[in-house]
């Protein structure tokens, strides 16, 4: 099975400046991918390299199968069959939302331009606003519109940059499970750019993390969260803890809370020294007179609270943030630290 | 941008830039041919006065429009008075008054046999002009005074909108801090309009410089005088070139001052604006002095002059109405026309090409095309006679090689050469006004047709031209009235016998009888106060 | 895009096509149309050729001399005898031997060559203030005689009128003498050289000036105008030099072109203005006097009564024709 969509060592300038790098990317025919990165890490750049808005110098780019950009090879934006979601909806201003939706169907005979219209209002449920124009409608619904305008076009792949950011955060979430459904329900393949792992962990399939022109790495959600390769996916994914670790073999390490052991093998050479990475939620905390903490910050948060631990060791003093929900414990305290059972992850220090 | 983009679009781009900039080069390499000494003589006798003449002229009508403007747009800014609302746009009328109408109109006033002194003489009994003195208005100063009347308003307009966008908290802290009403003006607003006032008087002084009409009404000769002379008259064409290099030389440092007045501007620009409530309230005093002045200076630079030219018209009605007029309103309508449509023609399909371009090069044709504004009209008449001259030859002699009847002059001989002219004048109005429709445009829409399967042409048929349209229509409005308007290339490039109504005018001005003509010039002016209006609604829908 | 190329073409060969349409004589002036319309009207009557008249202020040499051999022009009229001399000097004109010409037309009026003929003659006369000054014994020397200091009027000393006269006071006198009196002219000004001739009249009337430099003309046109015939009776026409050379006489005139595409009919024309009916014409309308011998000036004209013209050769004044446009420009004459 060929993937939908196949990026190999791509290289693109913008401005004079590498912005990919030898990006390496493939995508499954349905899967929905995140590309996840801070701002200015050139997720757009690689959006428009995909859409044929912008040129690489080298690698490769295939859709289907089908080389668009590589060595002297370039097929047309017109010609490569995507639909392309933005930031600002992009809706034609002078074009009713009718209009807007059937803009890319133009071949069609007038009968098939009806169903296809009728069908889309009813998928993005905005059935009754086909003559209204674009400043008539809410955010929300302007979204809707772009996106049935880019499935009208029946593409094999579908481009979003950033659709969420313009749209209030209290129905982004619902918004963005309609929408992912709606895909899911049509079998689209979809690249999905974004800097909040929030929106990436409810809307893809699988994430790609991005930093400086290169894909750090590249799962399910769940894989690069438990078990990222490196801290830049760790931090990237959300806050934690770096302890110094030392294997003593090949389920234990030791650290200055202590032994730990970790419920799948190492797989570490037993000289190995660096640091392990805890979240917050896989440390627990008891109230312990001889423990080797001492709370120095307690922050109330409703279901659960923030504590700032300071943990003492031979020479330094390491600070930990530990999410608990112990609601008793008060500033000044001593406490015990320990972790809950789960797959440690190590990184060279 | 559209990678892969056609290079047809491209090179079309750069034909047509080529062709609107070919008088400029024409100009330059005109004026590196030796010609005989005459521009020797000239420089060993009058060019020096001619040049003097020129830079006083646009010092003391870049001062004189900077002191009228200043006041009113301060005025109408951050003011509130009586009739301020009719004012504002008002203020603008006097830019529809060609200068030379106003000169014509003031020295009948104000020369020795005008009502002026004539009643003057009547009062005090004096019988000849060495009983007294009165100021002679065909003089440099008159020709500064008239220019200032009419020119005004573009540093008015320019003034007004950088007051209107300065932050109030600005002034406020200004106030706290100890300043009065006048040193927050000195030391505050005005540095802050000062990029905004250095375009408009940038502005004001290429259009001084570009003046033909008034200072040869008046008889004051400048270097764009000495250019029609020098061709015409010595019969000299490479010293006219000359002459008008040095023109040039002048215009290009205002666009200078404007392109660098215009960089800092952006420092300077807020988004918030000043509220109604903001404004200061006038008491009854203050309100007496704003608004007689703002009355006197729109009496005199509009209404007078204005109210004269009905009384010419309705006095000499029947020497005015006739089959001519007709004849002349249709040349110049006709000629206008057809000059705005090509003209957004032109800039929509530069504009298009260095919005889709991926090539950061492809700037360069719009760039070029824009070039065309800075020539004034005696000068450009040269630029363009002497390619166009050389193409009719070759069409001709091709025509002889085929053994075909050669068609004679058919672009210097024709409204070919006019109609040219007009376009590389005027294309940059046209081009700056899609400039900035298209900016509007986000880019996203661009991106979202061409991922949608549309062509390059399908992207400008179906999603760029619906949304320039109001932009197309402003630069079009826009190019129409000053082709309208323009009287030096028309003078010059008109095929023989061939009179628009602004050639009819001057005629009529040159020939001390306007009142003959002032039907020809009300429709001149008429026409001119339309984009005033719309740009007035603009405003207006603005604020 | 094809489209506009193709009305591009169209256009340009329904203009080109216009442009080049008849077979009617065209003839470029610097005569006013109104003056010389009325004859050509007859001249079609009588002939059956048609004409087309093109009016220009300015620059038709300039004009003649950038399209070449593709003017139009066959014949071009000058109200002045610099712009003749122009014309023949830029290599713009073709010689016509013609024996109906020459008798019409006597031998100091028209070059040896058969380059120009002139067609009416006009003297450079001096307008005095009626209750002021009077009629005057005066000549052009004395302009420049401080007793008339801030008295004297005149249009723009680059003028073909005013460079004409400048040409012939360095023909009588000499360079250095001609560029004293024309600075003592200068000096003497009641205002910036400006205005056409009438306006000088006009100005004298007001009382600006007492002297005003004008065509003969003028006079005769002004009293025939409702509006400007008080303009002239405030003046008296004076005919200057009576006692020495005689007044300065300058004369409009013609040229076959050198390219004229229809020479024939372009000096079947030229006979035409040069026979009596046109003369008589030129003589009635426009106030001038006839160079034909035997056709008698106007009425009004004649009453002004018989003067002595310069006898300098007409030619004579286009030798200092260049020198008399850069001493006007070295005494700043106009500024």
């Amino acid at each position: 099975m060929t993937n939908t969509l196949k990026l190999m060592q791509v290289h693109s300038d913008y401005q004079g400046q590498q912005v990919l790098k030898g990006l390496s990317l493939a995508l499954e025919q349905g899967e929905i991918l995140a590309l996840l990165g801070p701002s200015g890490c050139g997720k757009t750049t690689l959006l428009r390299a995909v859409a044929g808005l912008q040129a690489i110098s080298q690698g490769e780019i295939q859709i289907n199968g089908r080389v668009v950009s590589g060595d002297s090879q370039f097929v047309p934006s017109e010609q490569r069959g995507i639909g392309m979601i933005f930031q600002d909806y992009a809706l034609f201003p002078h074009l009713t939302v009718a209009e807007n939706i059937l803009f890319g169907v133009d071949k069609l005979s007038a009968g098939e331009r009806q169903v296809r219209l009728d069908e889309m209002l009813t998928l993005v449920k905005l059935e009754g606003l086909a003559q209204r124009y674009p400043h008539e409608l809410s955010g929300g619904q302007q979204q809707r519109v772009s996106i049935a305008r880019a499935l009208a076009y029946e593409p094999q792949l579908l481009l979003l940059d950033e659709p969420f950011s313009n749209i209030d955060a209290q129905v982004r979430y619902e918004m963005m499970a309609e929408i992912r459904s709606i895909l899911k329900q049509r079998n689209v393949s979809a690249v999905f750019v974004t800097h909040s792992k929030d929106e990436a962990f409810v809307f893809a399939d699988t994430l790609a993390i991005f930093n400086q022109g290169i894909i750090v790495q590249h799962g399910s959600a769940e894989a690069l969260y438990a078990a990222p390769n490196s801290r830049y996916v760790a931090d990237f994914l959300g806050s934690g803890n770096y302890l110094p670790a030392a294997v003593l073999d090949g389920h234990r390490v030791a650290t200055p809370i202590g032994h730990l052991t970790s419920l799948t093998p190492l797989g570490l050479p037993s000289e190995f020294s660096g640091t392990v990475f805890l979240r917050p939620q896989q440390l627990t905390l008891s109230a312990d007179e001889q423990g080797v903490g001492t709370i120095t910050e307690r922050r109330f948060l409703g279901a659960f609270c923030h504590y700032w631990v300071k943990i003492e060791a031979a020479s330094h003093a390491y600070y930990v943030e530990v999410r608990s929900q112990m609601m008793q414990l008060t500033i000044g305290q001593k406490v015990g630290v320990t972790t809950e059972p789960h797959s440690l992850v190590l990184f060279e220090s | 941008m559209i990678l892969g983009l056609a290079r047809s679009w491209s090179l079309a781009g750069y034909a047509v830039a080529t062709l609107l900039v070919l008088p400029l080069v024409a100009l330059i390499l005109q004026a590196l041919q030796p010609d005989e000494a005459v521009f020797g003589h000239l420089m060993a006798t009058v060019l020096p006065t001619y040049i003097i003449n020129s830079l006083l002229l646009i010092f003391w009508v870049s001062l004189g429009a900077l002191l009228l403007a200043l006041p009113c747009a301060w005025l109408m800014a951050r003011c509130e008075f009586v009739g301020r609302r009719y004012l504002q746009w008002a203020l603008l009328l006097p830019l529809a008054m060609p200068g030379y109408i106003v000169a014509y109109v003031y020295t009948d006033l104000l020369d020795y046999a005008g009502p002026v002194q004539r009643s003057l003489r009547s009062i005090f009994g004096w019988n000849s002009p060495q009983d007294y003195f009165f100021p002679d208005i065909r003089t440099l100063g008159g020709a500064a005074c008239m220019l200032s009347l009419v020119l005004f308003p573009y540093i008015y307009l320019l003034a007004r909108t950088a007051f209107m966008e300065q932050s109030l908290s600005l002034a406020h802290a200004s106030r706290i801090m100890g300043c009065s009403p006048w040193q927050s003006f000195w030391r505050l607003s005005l540095p802050m309009a000062r990029p905004a006032l250095a375009v408009g008087v940038a502005l004001v002084a290429m259009e001084t410089a570009a003046d033909f009409a008034t200072v040869n009404y008046f008889a004051v000769p400048t270097l764009t005088t000495a250019v029609y002379d020098t061709w015409l008259g010595y019969g000299n064409l490479t010293a006219a070139a000359k002459l008008s290099a040095i023109i040039l030389l002048v215009v290009f440092c205002l666009i200078g001052l404007e392109r660098f007045a215009r960089r800092k501007q952006q420092l300077f620009q807020k988004q918030s604006r000043i509220q109604a409530s903001d404004l200061y309230r006038l008491s009854t005093a203050q309100t007496t002095v704003a608004l007689s002045f703002c009355v006197a200076l729109l009496l005199l630079a509009f209404l007078l002059p204005f109210g004269i030219l009905i009384s010419y018209a309705i006095g000499y009605f029947e020497q005015s109405w006739d089959g001519r007029f007709w004849q002349l309103s249709l040349n110049s309508l006709s000629l206008a026309l057809i000059t705005s449509l090509i003209c957004c023609l032109i800039a929509l399909l530069l504009m298009f090409v260095r919005r889709i371009s991926p090539r950061p090069s492809d700037v360069l044709p719009s760039r070029l095309a824009s070039t065309g504004y800075a020539l004034p009209g005696t000068v450009l008449a040269i630029g363009v006679l002497v390619p166009l001259t050389m193409l009719d030859f070759a069409i001709n002699d091709l025509a002889d090689l085929l053994g075909l009847n050669g068609p004679g002059l058919i672009l210097t001989g024709s409204v070919v050469a006019l109609i040219f002219a007009f376009c590389v004048r005027f294309v940059a109005i046209a081009i700056g006004s899609v400039e900035s429709s298209y900016k509007r445009i986000s880019p996203s829409l661009d991106m979202v047709s061409l991922t949608m399967g549309q062509s390059p042409r399908q992207l400008l048929q179906r999603v760029h031209l619906p949304l320039l349209g109001k932009g197309l229509f402003a630069g079009a409005l826009l190019v129409f009235i000053e082709s309208m308007k323009e009287l030096p290339a028309a003078l010059l490039l008109r095929p023989i016998g061939f009179e628009n109504l602004a050639t009819y005018v001057f005629q009529f001005v040159s020939d001390e009888k306007l009142e003959h003509g002032a039907l020809a010039a009300i429709v001149i002016v008429l026409v001119g106060l339309v984009p005033l209006i719309y740009l007035n609604r603009s405003l207006e829908h603005h604020s | 895009m094809k489209w506009v190329t193709c009305a591009a073409i169209v256009g340009l060969m329904s203009v080109g096509h216009s442009a080049n349409a008849d077979d009617k004589l065209t003839v470029y002036s610097y005569r006013q149309a109104f003056l010389v319309e009325p004859i050509l009207t007859r001249f079609t009557e009588e002939t059956g050729i048609g004409v087309n008249l093109v009016f220009a202020k300015d620059g038709i040499a300039e004009r003649l001399a950038r399209e070449g051999r593709l003017s139009p022009a066959d014949l071009v009229l000058t109200s002045d005898f610099s712009r003749l001399v122009e014309l023949v000097d830029k290599d713009l004109t073709s010689p016509v031997k013609n024996t109906q010409l020459e008798s019409n037309i006597p031998a100091q009026y028209r070059d040896p060559d058969g380059q120009w003929y002139a067609l009416t003659m006009r003297v450079r006369n001096l307008y005095t203030a009626k209750d002021r000054l009077g009629p005057q014994q005066i000549t052009y020397e004395e302009l420049a005689d401080p007793k008339y200091k801030g008295k004297i009027c005149t249009r723009s000393g680059k003028h073909p009128y005013n460079i004409a006269l400048v040409a012939s006071m360095i023909a009588h006198h000499g360079e250095a003498e001609a560029k004293t009196w024309l600075t003592g002219v200068k000096s003497n000004l009641a205002r910036k050289p400006q205005g056409n001739d009438r306006a000088q009249v006009k100005a004298v009337k007001e009382g600006l000036c007492d002297i005003a430099i004008g065509n003969s003309y003028y006079y005769g046109n002004m009293m025939q105008d409702p509006e400007q015939k008080s303009w002239a009776e405030a003046v008296t026409i004076n005919f200057p030099n009576q006692a020495d050379r005689g007044a300065h006489v300058n004369v409009s005139g013609m040229v076959l072109t050198r390219h004229a595409p229809n020479k024939a009919n372009a000096i079947k024309l030229m006979e035409f203005l040069s026979a009596d009916v046109a003369q008589k014409a030129y003589a009635d309308v426009n106030m001038e006097y006839p160079v034909k011998a035997d056709v008698a000036p106007s009425t009004l004209v004649a009453s002004w009564g018989e003067f002595k013209s310069d006898q300098l050769p007409i030619f004579k004044l286009a030798e200092y024709h260049q020198a008399a446009v850069k001493l006007l420009d070295e005494v700043q004459f106009d500024l």
